[in-house]
């Protein structure tokens, strides 16, 4: 066997398997929970896709789509994505903490970013509570196609509940590492996923809110 | 060592990251002074997007066989999604059933 092939697991090794701590190749030079993540972020772009092509047939096919986002929903959109890019930017200020072998940077950073993702959820709750007070519902709502509720809510409160599950996956990937309990790498591959709710709300700011921005 | 670690410096993060804000910025930009249009929209998204996959997530560094793994797969999928654009036009315009 080439010694080209094999990887060899530090935590294997450190700990004496009885696999002599050698591990199959890792594939495209990634640990294979990295490429998890990315086959699972693949797959939820898949889904979100479809979420966003599918608000795409009903708005195409009503007669009356409602336009109703003002321009302060618009520049309310305009901070949340601020506050989204820069989550994005702590956490890669996490990640290199933790590949320094800065637990306590790691944790900080992780933690703001966590923080962020809950400014972004309250400032997006804030939001849903303007429409419905104007008399949005799901099926129903005062100013045009009946599904115009239907498709904002789904979307956003599918991308929101996404940002909610990665503030909860970050602050215990955070906690965890801090404790030594987790490597680098789980902060890395968990900075992945929140890069992708970052990279789902750059489609849904324009193709939701832009479009639909009060003439 | 990580892909990631390969990356010395944070400079290009710091002007991907002033790129997509402002991107975003001339979007609503746009969108308020020429009016909204998807294809005007769509394609700044798509820059974003990009940036954000290979400066952020670092797809860049990795290996170009997993970019090919994952890429065009993903494009595939999305663009055969497209096919229900002549339903929508059919019900926003034609007649539902043919006589």
């Amino acid at each position: 066997m080439s010694h080209a092939n094999v990887a060899i697991e530090p935590a294997f090794a450190a700990h004496g398997t009885h696999a002599t701590g050698v591990t199959e190749e890792r594939p495209f030079a990634i640990p294979s929970s990295k490429l998890v993540m990315w086959l699972f972020i693949i797959s939820d772009a898949c889904t979100f896709g479809a979420v966003l092509f599918a608000y795409g047939y009903i708005r195409n096919s009503a007669a009356d789509w409602p336009r109703v986002f003002e321009a302060a929903s618009i520049w309310n959109s305009l901070l949340m994505t601020f506050i989204l890019v820069s989550t994005s930017l702590t956490v890669l200020f996490a990640v290199r903490a933790a590949q320094a072998e800065d637990r306590a940077g790691a944790f900080r950073w992780t933690m703001i970013t966590a923080a962020g993702g809950l400014l972004f959820t309250f400032l997006h709750i804030r939001e849903w509570l303007n429409l419905i007070h104007e008399g949005a519902r799901l099926f129903t709502n005062p100013w045009g196609a009946p599904m115009f509720g239907a498709a904002f809510f789904s979307i956003t409160g599918l991308h929101m509940l996404h940002v909610v599950g990665g503030v909860v996956a970050l602050t215990v990937v955070a906690l965890s590492y801090r404790a030594g309990r987790y490597a680098a790498r789980h902060i890395e591959i968990w900075a992945l996923y929140w890069h992708f709710v970052d990279l789902v709300w750059m489609f849904v700011v324009p193709l939701v809110y832009l479009l639909n921005m009060k003439r | 060592m990580s892909q990631t670690a390969k990356t010395n410096g944070m400079g290009s993060t710091y002007f991907v990251y002033g790129a997509i804000l402002l991107i975003a910025v001339v979007q609503v930009i746009v969108a308020m002074t020429m009016g909204p249009s998807l294809w005007r929209m769509l394609p700044l998204a798509v820059i974003q997007a990009y940036l954000a996959v290979m400066f952020f997530m670092h797809l860049r560094d990795e290996k170009p066989a997993l970019r090919l793994a994952l890429i065009p797969g993903t494009l595939f999928v999305l663009v055969m999604l497209n096919m229900i654009w002549a339903d929508s036009f059919r019900l926003a315009v034609m007649k539902p059933f043919a006589k």
